[in-house]
């Protein structure tokens, strides 16, 4: 069965994303698929690369992204959401005369079209946040 | 056409459990998640909710989200069952739709 997975709380604010990780890997375990994990609102802090928690705690950001590597995921944070909470890719650093990117590069960024397919395309869509 | 239902607030903190149970068709699922579990504890004032619900839908405790917070099954109501994260995956599977209540 064909999964989306829709993401609106930050790592280490809430628990959405640790649920969030916990029930793709479990899902992704028995065979299932993930179309796309769509990280929105809050979520698209999930995608920074700069992300250093202590030693002794879950990496949050890495871990998606080990995951996405693992099983070749699509991980896409929404435009409009990262623009505001600065979370930025190479060519939004080019539009927005910006000096630097800070987004992983297991992650894309793109707009809300983006969720709509995957509702459409996945056979559930389980929305995690607040 | 079931739905499994996702709660993820303590009863004692918003009222989305309530606000669930009141759309909640006979045959559905309420998944009780992250502060959820703590509507599933014995000796609260959530009880009444729970056991008239239990009539009607299936109710659920995420197992890693109640250890997590100090409680073991025992503590449950009767009539909830324990899950662990591929018994969600699961009943996410077995029902039509999965309907969070944020």
């Amino acid at each position: 069965m064909k999964f989306a997975l829709q993401i609106n709380e930050g790592p280490y604010q809430h628990q959405a994303s640790d649920t969030a990780y916990c029930f793709a890997k479990a899902l992704l375990e028995q065979g299932h698929a993930i179309f796309r994990v769509f990280f929105y609102h809050d979520g698209v802090n999930n995608a920074t690369r700069f992300t250093t928690p202590p030693q002794d705690d879950r990496h949050i950001v890495n871990r998606w992204a080990a995951l996405a590597e693992q099983y070749e995921l699509d991980l896409v944070v929404c435009v409009a959401a990262a623009q505001r909470r600065g979370v930025v890719d190479e060519g939004e650093a080019t539009r927005h005369k910006k000096d630097a990117t800070n987004i992983h590069p297991r992650f894309r960024i793109s707009g809300l079209g983006q969720l709509v397919e995957a509702a459409i395309q996945a056979d559930r869509l389980v929305v995690f946040g607040d | 056409m079931s739905i499994l239902h996702t709660v993820n607030k303590s009863p004692f903190e918003r009222n989305s459990l309530a606000s669930c149970l009141k759309f909640a068709t006979p045959g559905a699922a309420v998944l009780l998640i992250e502060d959820g579990v703590y509507a599933g504890l014995r000796g609260t004032t959530a009880v009444p909710l729970i056991t008239d619900a239990l009539e009607r839908v299936k109710i659920y405790v995420l197992g890693p989200d109640l250890k997590a917070r100090g409680f073991a099954a025992e503590r449950l109501i009767p009539g909830i069952g324990v899950v662990d994260y591929a018994q969600f995956v699961a009943l996410a599977v077995q029902h039509a739709k999965v309907q969070a209540w944020l």
